[in-house]
């Protein structure tokens, strides 16, 4: 589904680089997740996939279905499937929340040379996705994030995600600011979304998370790098030991 | 006298002594443009040492021949044109029967300024002129006190119920060299209620001048469009007196134009009144904006609002003037004020005076003026979920002027607004 290599990543206004030769490669299908220490990249990674300003990709490449996604706009990348549920949610005063759905799905359905939903069947699928999210038609209705909780924000993320229906959906950081019960919700709306043609790429500093999200393979990054794989184990072993002894162990 | 004042005047009295007098039709406005004529020639015509001429240069104003305008060709319905109203067209200034609707409405009275009843004790013509020569203090307006000399058109309307429809007065434009007074004067009657549409080009160089009276629990609703012409130069002035618990709600849409100076003078006499005033104007190149604004509050517990909103790109200039005063007395006054431009380039420029001035001790009042770029974040949010580019911007600029375009009070209308900038974007990318 992603294929990433040898990706390296700067700061477009000064010489910082933060991506130094990331490679992953995630399944059709699969769960991973990417854990690591504060600065190492993790959110970077994330927003160079989903095409945000202000890097520079310096050197490799990021493939999603074979397509090779960094020179694409953002627009193009989401119409080719790729979704980022965001770390911080744009509160966007003056557009309605229902709007902003409706011409996103219709403009990827237009880019994908699909027809457009109809005002109606769109509210049908709406009002059925959200009420799976606890969202009540308020909050459809109000402008995108403005004056929602931060639980709220985030499941406004996952609906997103289900309306859009993407094939490679990232997950920036999605359990921050989240109370247990808010996270459990969020966890059931994207385990409700794993099907075997779509992946997922978590990106969390905590464990916690990956309880409710079973992650098939699980990267430490740090410096830039993705410094170790492994199984669901090596996010516990991260809960449990921090960490200091994995860098320490790579090094 | 100073020697600046002393050329001033030398200046205006050159100008006017051009100028042919109207006669007719009745005494009461005769009476009136004397007075206009000699208060003209004791404050002169504006210059650009004026305090409130700082931002917008009034020569193109003021001299004795407009610019030539080019004729605007329409490629889009006539605005307002799924609405029940009762078309009132003037072409060139010249009010056309032919192309106007019969005038009889149940529950208002319109005559034509020109044809006006001789009485001289006429209920609507006696007010020609008065809130205009009271809404030259503090600030003199005297592009306003020309027009009350010389303007030969326009409509007396006279509201005594609450009339089915609305009222639209339409400007054509067919002369690039058109120079266009009109004057209208509208008396709502206590417990009256009408709705007022203006829309059209009007002319190459347009001076109007609208004076209203709101009696007592009366409402007056204001929606003018004015665009989509590029090569017009306007001066309009709007005066309104609002008596007690009366509602006065103006909204101004301005696409397009070389030179548009739009003054509105309000006060609110009576106590509980409300008044909201709101402008949406998009400019691209060639495109000068200034909305100028005096509210008096001089009555207890009234509600005043002002929220102007501009988008500006290429070069395109946004001025605004804004001043809430609130006399001695006027107290629990609730007075808001924003002006906001979202400059779509480097180019383009905003000015803004905003000016509180407030003699009573237990009001609320609070303004703002910002001038700012397209939210690069909230771009690429919405880009990030599929919307390309120009859409997502168009979606933000809609966003940023919903606030004026919400004061709209009639949906249908203020969705026709929405449809119009929709269009106007959509031609004005990149």
């Amino acid at each position: 589904m992603l294929e990433i290599n040898n990706l390296h990543v700067k700061l477009e206004e000064e010489d910082k680089v933060i991506l130094k030769g990331v490679d992953l490669s995630i399944q059709s299908g699969s769960v991973h997740a990417i854990m690591g220490p504060n600065g190492s990249g993790k959110s970077t990674l994330s927003y160079v996939l989903s095409g945000r300003g202000g890097y520079e990709v310096t050197d490799g490449s990021a493939q999603l279905e074979g397509q090779e996604i960094l020179g694409m706009d953002p627009e193009e990348r989401a119409a080719a499937g790729l979704f980022l549920a965001f770390q911080y949610p744009v509160e966007i005063p003056g557009v309605g929340n229902m709007t902003f759905l409706r011409t996103a799905v219709n403009a990827q359905r237009k880019a994908r040379g699909d027809e457009e939903m109809s005002s109606t069947e769109f509210l049908k699928v709406i009002r059925a996705k959200a009420k799976d999210l606890k969202i009540d038609a308020d909050m459809l209705k109000r402008p995108v994030n403005v004056g929602f909780s931060g639980g709220e924000k985030k499941r406004n993320e996952i609906l997103q995600m289900a309306m859009l229906e993407p094939k490679m959906c990232i997950l920036d950081e999605t359990d921050s600011g989240l109370d247990v019960d808010a996270m459990k919700l969020v966890a059931e709306g994207v385990n409700a979304l794993r099907d075997a043609g779509r992946s997922f790429l978590v990106i969390t500093h905590y464990q916690r998370l990956l309880d409710h999200i079973k992650p098939d393979v699980v990267h430490i990054m740090a410096d830039g790098r993705i410094v170790k794989t492994g199984g669901a184990d090596l996010a516990l072993e991260v809960e449990n030991n921090g960490y200091a002894d994995i860098l320490a162990e790579v090094a | 006298m100073s020697a600046l004042k002393q050329r001033k005047l030398d200046a205006t009295q050159a100008r006017l002594a051009g100028l042919e007098m109207p006669t007719g039709p009745g005494a009461w406005i005769s009476t009136a443009r004397a007075d206009a004529m000699a208060r003209l020639r004791t404050m002169g015509l504006p210059s650009r040492h004026d305090e409130y001429w700082k931002y917008t240069r009034p020569e193109t104003l003021v001299q004795d021949h407009p610019v030539p305008a080019a004729v605007f060709q329409y490629d889009e319905a006539p605005m307002f044109d799924a609405v029940d109203r009762l078309r009132i067209v003037f072409v060139d200034g010249v009010f056309d029967p032919e192309a106007s609707d019969d005038l009889t409405l149940e529950g208002v009275e319109i005559e034509r300024l020109a044809s006006a009843s001789r009485s001289d004790v006429h209920p609507v013509g006696t007010l020609y002129g008065k809130l205009e020569t009271t809404g030259q203090t503090p600030v003199e307006r005297p592009l306003a006190t020309l027009n009350t000399a010389i303007a030969t058109d326009g409509v007396l309307v006279r509201v005594t119920q609450t009339p089915s429809r609305p009222i639209n007065l339409i400007y054509r434009h067919l002369d690039v060299n058109s120079d266009v007074y009109l004057h209208h004067v509208i008396k709502v009657e206590t417990g009256a209620s009408v709705t007022l549409l203006e829309s059209g080009p009007a002319a190459a160089r347009f001076n109007k001048v609208m004076e209203v009276d709101v009696a007592d629990d009366a409402m007056f609703h204001h929606v003018r469009t004015q665009g989509r012409d590029h090569e017009r130069r306007a001066a309009t002035h709007l005066f309104a007196r609002l008596g007690t618990r009366s509602v006065f709600k103006s909204f101004t849409l301005t696409v397009n134009g070389v030179l548009t100076r739009n003054e509105t003078v309000l006060e609110l006499t009576g106590d509980d009144a409300v008044a909201h005033l709101a402008g949406a104007c998009v400019g691209d190149g060639d495109f000068h904006h200034d909305d100028t604004v005096f509210v008096t509050h001089d009555a207890v517990n009234c509600e005043s609002r002002q929220v102007f909103k501009k988008v500006l790109r290429n070069g395109a200039t946004g001025v605004f003037q804004g001043k809430i005063l609130v006399r001695d007395g006027a107290q629990k006054t609730d007075g808001y004020q924003i002006s906001q431009a979202l400059l779509l380039d480097g180019d383009s420029q905003f000015m803004a005076k905003p000016e509180l001035e407030i003699y009573a001790d237990d009001v609320a009042c609070s303004h703002g003026s910002t001038s700012g770029a397209i939210d690069e974040e909230a771009l690429f949010y919405l880009r990030s979920r599929g919307v390309p580019e120009s859409q997502a911007q168009d979606l933000l600029v809609l966003a940023f002027l919903a606030e004026a375009i919400d004061e709209i009070e009639h949906q249908a209308i203020g969705d026709e607004i929405l449809d119009r900038l929709t269009g106007w974007l959509k031609r004005h990318r990149g």
